[in-house]
């Protein structure tokens, strides 16, 4: 028989100037298996507290209502009140009657009559609450970084200086990412390779870190601090252990015409290469695809010029699986390409480039050394028209959004222009100027002001050749649409910055949600920025959205922050409000009939299938069960269970329906 | 005396629970003819507790939970969408007035909107008068 104890509070006169507690504690005083009811001005304060201590003891209670505001509030301090009274805290309940009751209806009977049906429901449900225990799983102290761009650089050091192991994996033959292409950095100026370097550098000789370039995730299992991750090393087909990074292999190599990713296509490079000369680390890749051994099988130069024997031709991709307790997602953007632009020349004109390939023109390691010298004939632009928000906020390309850096950048890629041609001309066409940022707005004033940047205010309707030059045609909206032709040498589009090729798949190997522009979903947009709705998987970086370097680098500390949180403990405890499913002697052992309806509608794959067998081994049954730490006590299953097999623990069809018949 | 409906609703814990909370601490009125029954996920609200809810003379349910897309448990709220298109069928093939049941989104910002709900969802069931229909159910065996 239940032994429940009601305690209605006032809640000084939140409560009590509505509800007659007095009589709710009275009517509550009859309810079968109520052995105590009592009603008090503040039942969250120390006394209050100390009173429903004192009951538990006194009365040998099984059940604690206690009728205060909402559980939302104060279901923590309650149950905490009641497990050191030394009763289970989950056989502690809260009825609503505040922000239910009290605060929403007029004072009067009927008000009173519903805040004692509120209680009479909660006592219903007590009786049929069982003692549960929080669920511990352990956690595997290493950290799995995707991406090795400042995000993820950051973010594994971070996370290494902590203490912790980090696995930082990234699918380019080094790390660095789009930082490392750029020339210089909004708004201080200062060279991008001098910042990013030392950290590169630190990131690879760090004794908690270990680098894996030219790698991918193939497969991600698991759950929060217990992930298991399958990762494809992709053949380098040299041994890196042999290799000294001296570059004779690169020097000789036949294949000198192959298009540079790295230099955004502006430059060449060989079939054995390293993509920039402070590449971390600093060892080759053969590019198979452009190989001339791979191709026609003869060739061999790089093996007959390796001082130290290091080219593996026969080398092949490998898996490592790797166990790790957290993720971090640092896996960056992309930049539209000029060719999505039929108005502007049809994107195929090779002196319009994108913001990338600017960069690129403009580093003192790019293919011209820093020089100002225009793709199609290397001739020094005389004008240079830079047209920002070129795919960004613009429905009709598909991207509705701000990207959020093109005008810091098509500032300084004026200015640095400017400062190279100081006879040149700099004209920006824009729409608004979005310079929200630390010392942002000075930096766009002294392109205008210090290097005398021309901006225009308005869309560019079409871009053609004529000749040596071209022609951009495009409006003035602040002399009333008045129109604008520049005859220029060379056009920098800031085309929209976008998720990366492979995001959305990414994402759903993951089970991390995504925007309909693929960049990874935040968990709650203000107050978990950095979290993904799956426990134990972070986000740093523009793979969340466009984003510049400080705001990149803060977000990946933050990241590292929760990893290091969440390393603190050996072991995690969770809530057990989770699905289980019921367990019978045989020869049934479970109602459930393995239909698996619950294992398509669980969001979190936490149902697996589990193998009932004989004395002799064979398979009697396959039915369902639940991983407990994956499960995140949706319920979704329980209401899809046809056989009512699979339940809910503090949910429980029973407690659903032991509220109801009171109703 | 006049007709009072009862009202059950079957609420999610995150959106229209926490919704219903901040109609509390905003003040906002609204008839009180509704009992919340509080859930995990609108996912977790299965036929057999509105069928077991009309059997113990509710005359009108709620079912609310978080805007399409809101979920906090990422899709429950689609699996409780599609499974009321389905009940809605069956209520009606059953003979029982479908307006009888409200399916809604609340979100726990919308104060406003709970009390708006609760107080058109009274109205309506009002209208309607007692849901006698619930003795049937209880004798089929629903009960």
């Amino acid at each position: 028989m239940s032994r429940i104890g009601v305690f209605t509070c006032h809640c000084g006169e939140n409560i009590g100037a509505t509800v007659d507690c007095a009589k709710v504690a009275e009517c509550t005083r009859s309810v079968p298996g109520v052995v105590h009811s009592v009603d008090y001005k503040y039942m969250c304060s120390d006394p209050g507290q100390t009173m429903i201590k004192e009951a538990i003891k006194e009365h040998g209670l099984t059940g604690v209502v206690v009728a205060a505001c909402s559980p939302r509030m104060h279901e923590p301090t309650f149950r905490a009140a009641v497990a050191q009274a030394g009763l289970n805290p989950y056989l502690c309940e809260m009825a609503n009657l505040r922000e239910h009751c009290s605060w929403v209806h007029e004072k009067g009977e009927v008000t009173t009559e519903k805040a004692a049906d509120l209680v009479r429901v909660m006592v219903e449900k007590v009786k049929h609450n069982q003692p549960l225990h929080p669920i511990k799983v352990p956690v595997t102290k290493r950290a799995l970084v995707l991406g090795g761009g400042i995000a993820g650089i950051q973010a594994a050091l971070d996370i290494a200086d902590a203490g912790h192991q980090v696995v930082l994996v990234e699918k380019s033959p080094s790390i660095g990412g789009h930082m490392s292409q750029l020339s210089e950095t909004f708004p201080t100026l200062d060279c991008s390779q001098c910042i990013l370097t030392p950290r590169m550098v630190e990131a690879a000789r760090h004794p908690n870190i270990t680098l894996m370039t030219y790698s991918e995730l193939e497969k991600l299992e698991g759950f929060i601090g217990n992930f298991k991750a399958t990762i494809r090393r992709k053949a380098r087909k040299i041994d890196e252990k042999l290799c000294t990074g001296c570059g004779l292999c690169i020097q000789k190599c036949p294949q000198k015409k192959i298009k540079d990713e790295f230099n955004e296509g502006l430059g060449n490079r060989t079939a054995i290469y390293v993509p920039f000369p402070q590449a971390v680390p600093n060892k080759p890749v053969i590019d198979t695809a452009n190989c001339t051994f791979f191709k026609a099988g003869k060739c061999k130069v790089c093996e007959k010029m390796c001082p130290t024997g290091a080219i593996r031709y026969e080398q092949e991709d490998e898996l490592v699986t790797l166990e790790v307790g957290a993720l971090v997602l640092a896996t960056g953007f992309k930049v539209m390409r000029t060719d999505k632009f039929p108005e502007y020349g049809y994107g195929q004109d090779p002196d319009i480039l994108d913001g990338l390939q600017f960069e690129r023109l403009a580093s003192a390691s790019g293919p011209t050394l820093g020089a100002m010298k225009r793709p199609s004939d290397g001739k020094e632009p005389e004008t240079v028209v830079f047209l920002a928000c070129s795919g960004s906020r613009d429905r009709s390309k598909g991207v509705p959004y701000c990207s959020k850096i093109c005008c810091m950048y098509t500032a300084k890629h004026a200015m640095l222009y400017r400062h190279k041609v100081h006879h040149g001309k700099a004209v920006v066409f824009y729409m608004d100027i979005r310079s929200g940022g630390k010392d942002y707005d000075e930096f766009v004033r002294r392109a205008i002001e210090e290097d005398d940047v021309q901006y225009v205010r308005g869309r560019v309707s079409r871009i053609y050749r004529d000749g040596d030059k071209l022609v951009v045609k495009g409006a003035d909206t602040l002399q009333g649409g008045a129109p604008v032709e520049v005859r220029a040498d060379m056009v920098v589009l800031a085309t929209a910055v976008q998720s990366q090729d492979g995001s959305e798949e990414l994402a759903q190997k993951l089970h991390v949600s995504y925007d309909p522009y693929h960049f990874f979903a935040e968990s709650h947009p203000k107050l978990k920025p950095v979290e993904t709705n799956t426990a134990g998987i972070y986000l740093a970086g523009a793979c969340q959205a466009p984003r510049d370097i400080p705001e990149t680098v803060a977000q990946a500390s933050g990241a590292a922050a929760k990893v290091a949180a969440l390393f603190a403990r050996d072991e995690l405890t969770r809530e057990p409000v989770v699905a289980v499913v019921n367990r019978l002697p045989a020869p049934q052992f479970s109602y459930c009939v393995g239909c698996f309806l619950c294992q398509s509608a669980c969001p979190y794959q936490a149902i697996e299938q589990e193998e009932i067998k004989g004395r002799d081994g064979s398979v009697l049954k396959v039915v369902a069960k639940v991983n407990a730490g994956l499960c995140q006590g949706c319920g979704t299953c329980v209401a899809t269970c046809r056989t009512k097999a699979i339940d809910i623990q503090g949910f429980s069809n029973e407690q659903i329906f032991a509220e109801l018949m009171t109703l | 005396m006049s007709f009072e409906p009862k009202i059950t609703a079957f609420v999610c814990n995150w959106c229209t629970y926490a919704g219903a909370d901040l109609t509390g601490t905003s003040r906002i009125k609204y008839q009180p003819n509704v009992r919340v029954l509080r859930l995990p996920c609108t996912g977790r609200i299965d036929f057999m507790l509105l069928a077991k809810a009309f059997a113990r003379g509710a005359d009108g349910i709620i079912v609310s939970g978080c805007h399409p897309n809101d979920c906090h448990y990422t899709s429950g709220n689609y699996h409780a969408r599609r499974r009321w298109m389905v009940y809605r069928g069956l209520m009606d093939f059953m003979g029982i007035d479908t307006r009888r049941v409200t399916f809604s989104w609340v979100s726990a910002a919308e104060g406003a909107r709970w009390a708006e709900l609760v107080n058109e969802v009274t109205t309506t069931v009002r209208e309607l008068g007692p849901y006698q229909d619930y003795k049937e159910l209880a004798l089929a065996g629903v009960e």
